[in-house]
């Protein structure tokens, strides 16, 4: 397939995970080694990490334009979603124990509603359009009087999705009920203000923005009060237990502050290489889908489903030429499922089983997004080559 | 998650595309399930499989498997590639993933499916 003398590592996978910015890891080394004192002990060690950590937690909040007592550090992403949905629901469940969220939500968000409905919360999933919208009709119609909390993303990491946030926050809003966003994917690649989206809990992860895996953080509005989550200390004004985690609290404010500063340069020059990939790709290779909405889309995500083949075999050919991506179907337990998300937009099954992301990052260049067009010519028209559906569909016995 | 053996099989499948002179087709698995495998036999007067191709639908297991499945019966006897199981598959593989074994399953019941389709055809 690829000789070696055209060889490349080509990195596409940047909504799963991004390097450290030297910048950042510059800022976080004296915390390991030399500044390693732990910031809840009175001394003078635990008073340099203490400085650091309200250092950073002032900055960070400031970049999302929030006030500092209302960032929680947590141990990322998924943490800080289980504590949004399941500290909010605690909290409210005298009130009432309807959630609301969407069928396309990360895992963590997901999995949260699931666990409280095996508690007796009720939960509503709103449905999609076919670009992966949430509608403000269909909050609207979803909402009840004993509904407690709303939780709807700001980006969806499969298709790359905007969501109209700040209006189906009103709408929460005017029924009574809170409103968390996880803000995961979007945070860095587009602009994300609290105060604009008026939400009650946000929740970002370091490492989708060039900053170390392994530390997050809840925004919690001052006066909401969702039940705590991981109890054991008294760190985080005691709503969040653990020692913190200092090089990485101070490493996710420095990458939060580096993303903010170049947004808008980082932001253009992406979407300009995501553009470009996307209409080779579609020019270039025959029966492909553009999964998502064209317009409301964060500007790394490209997201195609490739007719005929499967997901799972075109992203392990396009690793062994050196380009990493991801697929939507994942298989489990001897039954392949295909993503929730391209499902919940209507996709038919194989259609959905032959998706894949790619996710382009500010080090990406036209020549790596060249590269890779070239590499998924040869490969979709080889695992065509040997595909029945392929072989079905050119005889006319299936339509697309 | 593969090893090497495997990667190889998917990367450079042997026996992969339709065989135009088939006399025996066996397919199994849904493209909903994200499966699909079919095998094309040549079967000759003596029941011995003299050629024998596959065009599968799925992950790199499922072309993997189809590959050495589809090796290991060439030139074999009808009553030979009735006997090879799943297990032969796999280990022919130097194994698979626990959640992949299904994509081997896939492979014994197409072999199958193509045998039986040719008996079916001489009408025994």
């Amino acid at each position: 397939m690829s000789t070696n003398s055209d060889f490349r590592r080509v990195y596409l996978d940047h909504s799963a995970t991004t390097p450290v910015d030297k910048r950042v890891l510059n800022e976080m080394l004296p915390y390991f080694s030399d500044k390693f004192g732990n910031a809840n002990s009175i001394h003078g060690f635990g008073a340099e990490a203490a400085l650091a950590v309200d250092t950073a937690r002032r900055k960070t909040a400031e970049l999302i334009g929030a006030k500092h007592t209302e960032i929680y550090f947590t141990s990322g992403g998924t943490e800080a979603d289980n504590w949004a949905i399941k500290g909010a629901a605690f909290a409210k469940k005298s009130v009432g124990k309807h959630i609301i969220t969407s069928s396309i939500e990360h895992p963590a968000v997901i999995a949260s509603c699931k666990q409280l409905e095996a508690q007796g919360f009720e939960v509503t999933y709103l449905p999609v359009n076919e670009k992966g919208l949430v509608s403000t009709t269909e909050l609207k119609k979803a909402l009840r009087p004993d509904t407690v909390l709303v939780s709807v993303m700001l980006a969806n990491n499969e298709v790359g999705t905007v969501q109209p946030v700040k209006e189906l926050c009103e709408i929460a809003h005017k029924a009574g009920a809170l409103f968390h966003t996880d803000a995961v994917q979007a945070m860095g690649s587009v602009p994300v203000s609290v105060k604009d989206l008026g939400v009650d809990m946000l929740t970002f992860s370091a490492h989708k923005f060039y900053g170390p895996k392994g530390v997050g953080a809840l925004y919690i509005r001052g006066g909401v009060k969702p039940d705590k989550f991981v109890v054991g200390g008294h760190q985080e004004r005691t709503m969040r237990g653990g020692t913190t985690n200092v090089p990485c609290v101070v490493g996710m404010a420095k990458a939060l502050e580096l993303a903010t500063e170049s947004l808008a340069e980082n932001a253009a020059h992406i979407k300009k290489l995501r553009d470009y990939f996307v209409s080779e790709v579609e020019k270039k290779i025959p029966h492909v889908i553009y999964n998502g909405d064209r317009e409301k889309r964060l500007p790394q995500n490209a997201n195609f489903s490739f007719e005929f083949i499967e997901g799972e075999s075109l992203l392990l050919n396009l690793d062994l030429c050196g380009i990493a991506c991801s697929s939507g179907s994942a298989c489990s337990s001897g039954s392949l499922e295909p993503s929730h998300v391209l499902l919940a937009m209507g996709l038919k099954h194989e259609t959905a089983h032959g998706s894949i992301r790619f996710t382009f990052g500010k080090d990406n260049t036209k020549q790596d997004a060249d590269y890779a067009v070239e590499k998924l010519i040869e490969i979709v028209s080889k695992l065509r080559a040997i595909s029945p559906l392929f072989a079905e569909f050119k005889e006319g016995i299936i339509n697309v | 998650m593969y090893n090497e053996r495997v990667i190889k099989e998917f990367s450079n499948p042997q026996n992969a595309g339709e065989l135009k002179d088939a006399n025996a087709v066996g397919q199994v698995g849904n493209a909903s399930c994200g499966d699909i495998m079919k095998i094309f036999m040549k079967i000759n007067s003596d029941n011995v499989i003299e050629d024998v191709s596959f065009q599968t639908f799925g992950c790199a297991a499922a072309i993997a498997t189809s590959s050495v499945a589809t090796s290991m019966i060439k030139g074999k006897t009808v009553e030979e590639a009735l006997k090879i199981t799943n297990a032969q598959v796999v280990e022919e593989l130097g194994g698979l993933p626990a959640q992949k074994i299904h994509c081997s399953v896939l492979a014994e019941e197409a072999i199958k499916a193509a045998i039986n389709d040719y008996l079916v055809k001489l009408g025994k």
